[in-house]
């Protein structure tokens, strides 16, 4: 297996499904000439040609329609919003057309199509840049949402959406861009929409989690252990379709869950994920579920206040031990 | 700005009469068919929303009825008789209104929301304006796979104030994107007047901002605005050039089955001059006066019509509600293998 970035291994897939389908183009804001204001579409536009790598105006609302109008006739367009905090202009698009289309039609119009970009805070990008969205797009039947954490996830998962039949929103992580990790090499590395995976095994409590917590959950699992607590970190990878087995099997086991999330709780992930456990395996539960999530406010400026704002492993220690009344 | 001027009245050179009664047809069949779904929607047998299309004839049927079968028709949400003049059937789109499994969207979609696959008819939008980006995105597809297709655009003259107007026109221009852009200026949004809310009120002048062809058509004379779509259409098809086509016309009815014909926007004084102009009257005129229609025709075909609009509401009316596993249909093309998509206390 080869060790790549996270970066690399979306411009891998990105590269090998176009080369696949050619009905697959890439469209957003400096994704050609720029080759992507992160670099993850890096030499596509050369490879491709600007009829499958296109430069859009600014105008989300208008290019996300355009996505959605072409997915309708049966193209397969990535539309790439340079942070999802620009796709609030979009929504109209998103959650008006996209999700509703096969519904409304009652099954004439489809839309395949990925909506794609970073999520959630980078570093004192203050108000407006940083907020993880994946609460609002979860929210609306007739979208799927994932969240890889890994190289090998951004890979497999972006390759799993590209090919999916429905309007997928794949959240990345600004801060994950530059992470290296092993990727498998086959061309055939799908992950499957659906399916969480544990990243680390662990019996006295389960850390829930998703997108860049997963690592600050593996921290504050590794500060754990040297306690003596051994914690379980299930990724979900994809927020819908959700591994609802995976996580009951989980808390099953451990019987205490604290979710961690980089949104805010209201009618957040963790509120999502923690009312299913209460209904569904109450009687395992040795604690109520609870939930770290960014502060309930805006995301200020300052490098101090921001920190406090994000859930941070000394946080999710805590939640952990509160769980386990330590 | 190439700007076209509006299109000669010698109105029927070129047609043959087999034409012209397909037109006349068309308009008639739509006005029985609106006049039914009034008659329906009074009785409670139509639900939601329902947005006549009566007095607007002339702008859906004249621009629709020169497409090909490749050829793409998005629209708002006054839709019925743009759906019937694309082919679909009075029955289907009257069983869309009641709601039945037998609907052109299965009951799903009502009257906002007509869609028909077969008919390259894309519906039926309910967000004043959301539509136009998606036209754009069929235009970019058409352009994408190297074919002449083109796709018509239709939103009443109140959605040009959005933005996603603006963004939709901006990049259909920049990449020459075959679409034909058909405003339905029937001067008001539900109860506000154009001129309350527009800075500039000639709208076809707004493609100037986007270097973009554009025409005033007479949307109250069904020959005349085929005529000036037929223009944009062939430019369109030829290399790929938009257009943008302020169509002016008149609702004779009120914005929805729930609001009224004149009020406070509008006086019932003003409603019937406009009526005077009725497009199905002029259409009727201008073929009595070429001697290409008799009264005998005229009656023989609207009896026609009336039985087949009557046999729609029959047959939307016998038709059954979708069956209640429907519910859950087509929420997703893809059930995948792992995970759960539904989280209700039914679909859980």
């Amino acid at each position: 297996m080869a060790v790549i970035t996270y970066r690399e291994a979306l411009n891998q897939a990105l590269a090998e499904e176009m080369e696949r389908d050619p009905d697959v183009f890439l469209m957003g804001e400096e994704v050609g000439l720029y080759n992507g204001a992160y670099k993850v579409s890096k030499g596509l536009l050369e490879r491709f040609g600007d009829d499958r790598v296109v430069d859009t105006p600014i105008t989300e609302l208008g290019f996300a329609g355009l996505g959605v109008g072409a997915a309708m006739v049966g193209l397969r367009p990535i539309i790439e919003f340079m942070t999802f905090n620009f796709s609030m202009l979009a929504l109209d698009q998103v959650f008006n057309s996209a999700a509703k289309m096969l519904y409304m039609t009652d099954g004439q119009f489809g839309c395949p199509i990925v909506f794609r970009g970073p999520t959630g805070a980078a570093l004192q990008l203050s108000a407006q840049h940083s907020q993880a969205m994946e609460a609002t797009y979860v929210h609306y039947p007739g979208i799927k949402v994932c969240t890889p954490a890994t190289p090998a996830d951004a890979k497999g998962l972006l390759k799993a959406a590209i090919r999916d039949d429905d309007p997928v929103v794949f959240m990345e992580g600004e801060l994950l861009y530059a992470m290296k990790g092993e990727v498998p090499d086959s061309e055939d590395h799908v992950v499957p929409l659906g399916l969480a995976e544990v990243k680390r095994e662990g019996g006295d409590v389960s850390i829930l989690t998703h997108g860049k917590m997963v690592h600050v959950s593996l921290q504050a699992a590794e500060q754990l252990s040297k306690d003596g607590i051994e914690a379980e970190v299930v990724d979900l990878r994809s927020l819908r379709p959700l591994d609802v087995e995976t996580i009951l099997a989980s808390v099953a086991k451990t019987n205490r869950a604290v979710y961690v999330e980089e949104g805010w709780s209201v009618c957040g992930i963790g509120a999502y994920v923690s009312a299913t456990i209460m209904e569904e395996a109450f009687d395992h539960l040795d604690a109520p579920v609870l939930r770290v999530s960014q502060a309930d406010v805006p995301m200020p400026y300052n490098k101090q206040l921001e920190k406090l704002a994000k859930p941070s492993p000394a946080r999710v220690v805590e939640a952990c031990n509160s769980v386990l009344y330590r | 700005m190439a700007r076209t001027k509006e299109a000669p009245s010698s109105a029927l050179a070129g047609y043959d009469r087999e034409e012209l009664h397909r037109l006349l047809y068309l308009m008639l069949l739509g006005r029985r068919f609106e006049d039914s779904a009034a008659e329906a929607y009074a009785l409670g047998k139509i639900g939601g929303f329902c947005h006549l299309y009566i007095g607007q004839e002339a702008v859906g049927i004249g621009a629709i009825s020169p497409l090909r079968e490749d050829d793409y028709v998005v629209t708002a949400y006054r839709d019925h008789v743009q759906a019937l003049a694309r082919g679909v059937s009075p029955r289907a789109v009257m069983a869309e209104l009641y709601g039945r499994a037998t609907g052109c969207s299965g009951g799903k979609g009502g009257s906002m929301h007509l869609y028909s696959a077969e008919h390259n008819f894309l519906g039926g939008w309910g967000i004043v304006g959301g539509q136009i980006p998606l036209a754009t995105g069929v235009g970019f597809a058409i352009k994408y796979r190297k074919q002449d297709s083109v796709c018509l655009c239709f939103f009443g003259e109140a959605a040009v104030n959005q933005g996603a107007f603006h963004e939709a026109l901006n990049m259909a221009a920049l990449w020459k994107l075959p679409v034909v852009f058909i405003v339905e200026n029937n001067r008001f949004g539900m109860g506000t007047a154009w001129e309350r809310v527009a800075s500039l009120y000639d709208i076809s002048q707004k493609a100037t901002a986007y270097d973009m062809p554009a025409a005033i058509a007479d949307g109250m004379d069904v020959l005349r605005m085929r005529a000036t779509i037929q223009e944009a259409i062939d430019r369109a098809r030829k290399d790929g050039t938009p257009t943008l086509v302020e169509a002016r016309c008149y609702r004779f009815m009120g914005h929805s089955m729930s609001d009224p014909v004149h009020g406070v926007y509008r006086t019932k004084e003003e409603v019937e001059e406009e009526k005077q102009k009725d497009p199905i009257r002029v259409l009727i005129d201008q073929l009595t006066e070429a001697e290409l229609l008799t009264e005998d025709d005229l009656n023989t075909l609207d009896e026609r019509i009336k039985e087949e609009v009557e046999d729609a509401a029959q047959f939307a009316e016998d038709s059954p509600d979708p069956e209640p596993d429907a519910l859950y249909n087509n929420v997703y093309a893809e059930l995948n293998p792992h995970g759960r998509l539904f989280f209700d206390d039914l679909g859980r």
